[in-house]
């Protein structure tokens, strides 16, 4: 393999680690909240708001029900917006991002509703805020579920950032469709597989790690 | 000391209404510890849950150490709150925190400093018993250790009133003898005043002062404890007595019972003998002054609390004018009387 070749595979798996990192850290800065607010304003919760509830859950489905492939070039004008381009890394992150927001948020709802309701209720019988519940009781005790939601979120965004390469996202994908498929390279669509496969666990085993250490159960 | 006046508790509304709680009135003076027994689906956990308003009765105001917890929301509900501690039948201790920091929550939540929560959770560990496990986490403990940790916990904030949600019913009967034994404890040592439900008869037994029986959302009976084991008023009351004391005539024998009296039978009684009647050599006597013979098929003294309770059942043998005279005799000297039915005299 060239020292060309080399480069471009490096700088494909950075792209694609970096749209990875900047989307997942969005969406869970985002998405946290919104599966917080999902789980707390459901009917008999800390803050039940069954009206808002309702809506942000229909939002939060609308989001998963887009295929990623369409959002990406539906979104093309609100991306241009936002970093000032529709093709490169910087311009896919925003996709990805929209896209696991919603995912973020049900995998955290989830997590939340797995939580005893007793733990709740006994900090209300101490008179915390509906806040000091979710800071002190609902977050800490989900922490492995959230976890392991936020491992699926990064696993699936290294999946959904293959797709980026068909708006000109750069990244592993690109790679491998541009010069594994369409230049007939099976070597270059080896490796690029065989990165992801290698991506993908690391990023599983180290959430699977994380879980294992929070867990006191 | 907590009043609840005219509580009702109603789930949902029109044909499809679940009357959780009707028009309950309770008194638990101040320093006392009040039992509420009662069968699951009675309404214990709505009415313990209405005290702190848990649950918000539909009716009726809740008042805790003078103030109307009916009438607080928000903030003030919480401030109020922390005057109330509650310890529960899962313990519901926070599992990625150990025993400390759980201690330390409720402290916390009301923005004690972490120098006050230090100097305010270690006394309440060693009270408790649990001062060496402080870094274990609850997944390390048994039920026990981990009812005292929620005992410690639900005293962090020198609560005046603490309310206990079938605190033992997780527990084995070793075990639920030692946190009940820390309870009277609390009781006595800080005067704070409980109130517990709980459908074991043995809890009301062992620490209770006062005992209300609630059935289908109503309380039925509210007597001392001493007077409730003695001489409960209703049949539900009579049926935990019996339940507890495990004494009812042997199968085969109720088969054989018959509801009428005549000449060919004698009675099968039910004797229950409180007060003085207990140290009075009363069956002997009564054979010898009445001339019947007393057969005893069962019989049972408990002590509860300061009273001596004996139970028997007894067939009592002779002719009807006999019999008669015995049970007269019986109940002359304070023994209540229960003519469970009468059997064949040859059998």
């Amino acid at each position: 393999m060239s020292s060309a070749m080399f480069d471009l595979i490096l700088q494909a798996t950075l792209d694609t680690l970096y749209m990875v990192a900047i989307s997942g850290v969005i969406s869970t800065l985002l998405g946290l909240p919104l599966g917080v607010l999902l789980y707390v304003t459901r009917p008999r919760q800390i803050l039940a708001q069954p009206v808002l509830n309702q809506t942000l859950s229909i939002i939060t489905n609308i989001g998963r029900s887009i295929p990623f492939i369409i959002l990406m070039v539906a979104i093309i004008p609100f991306t241009r917006m936002l970093v000032g381009t529709s093709i490169g890394i910087n311009a896919a992150s925003v996709p990805l991002t929209i896209a696991a927001i919603p995912f973020v948020a049900r995998l955290i709802e989830g997590a939340l509703n797995e939580v005893s309701p007793g733990l709740v209720e006994s900090a209300q019988s101490m008179g915390a805020t509906p806040w000091q519940i979710i800071r002190k009781v609902l977050i800490p005790e989900a922490r492995g579920g959230i976890i392991t939601g936020l491992t699926i979120t990064l696993v699936t965004l290294v999946s959904y950032s293959a797709m980026a390469g068909a708006v000109g996202g750069g990244g592993l994908g690109d790679l491998g469709i541009r010069y594994g498929y369409n230049r007939f390279n099976p070597t270059i669509m080896l490796i690029t597989v065989v990165i992801l496969v290698v991506l993908v666990q690391g990023f599983q085993s180290l959430g699977d790690y994380l879980v294992r250490k929070s867990d006191r159960k | 000391m907590i009043e609840l006046s005219n509580v009702s508790k109603t789930y949902g509304s029109g044909d499809s209404a679940v009357h959780a709680l009707s028009d309950v009135n309770l008194c638990v003076p101040k320093g006392t510890i009040h039992g509420v027994i009662g069968l699951s689906g009675a309404g214990k956990s709505t009415l313990i849950r209405c005290v702190n308003l848990l649950e918000r009765p539909t009716q009726g105001s809740v008042t805790v150490d003078g103030q109307e917890m009916t009438r607080l929301s928000g903030g003030a509900l919480n401030q109020a709150r922390h005057r109330i501690g509650m310890i529960f039948q899962h313990f519901n201790l926070l599992t990625t925190r150990n025993v400390f920091d759980n201690v330390a929550l409720p402290l916390e939540l009301m923005g004690e400093k972490r120098s006050a929560i230090q100097s305010r959770v270690l006394p309440l560990l060693e009270m408790v018993g649990l001062a060496d496990k402080a870094k274990q986490y609850p997944a390390q403990l048994s039920g026990g250790q981990k009812q005292r940790v929620a005992i410690a916990r639900a005293l962090a904030s020198k609560p005046n009133v603490l309310l206990c949600d079938e605190a033992t019913s997780a527990l084995d009967p070793q075990t639920t003898g030692s946190i009940l034994e820390l309870l009277r404890d609390i009781n006595q040592q800080l005067g704070i005043t409980i109130l517990l439900i709980t459908h074991e008869m043995e809890v009301v037994k062992s620490i209770c002062h006062r005992v209300s029986l609630i059935s289908n959302g109503k309380l039925v009976e509210d007597a001392e404890v001493g007077d409730f084991f003695t001489a409960p008023r209703t049949q539900l009351g009579r049926e935990f007595l019996n339940d507890f004391l495990q004494l009812s005539p042997p199968k085969e024998l109720i088969e054989r019972l018959s509801a009428t009296p005549n000449e060919a039978t004698h009675p099968v009684v039910r004797l229950t003998f409180s007060g003085d009647a207990v140290s009075t050599p009363l069956i002997s006597r009564l054979a010898r002054e009445c001339n019947v013979d007393v057969s005893i098929l069962q019989a049972k003294v408990e002590s509860i609390q300061d009273r001596t309770l004996g139970l028997m059942i007894a067939e009592l043998l002779g002719t009807t004018e006999q019999t008669q005279k015995a049970m007269n005799y019986l109940q002359s000297h304070q023994l209540e009387v229960e003519v469970l039915g009468y059997v064949q005299r040859n059998v």
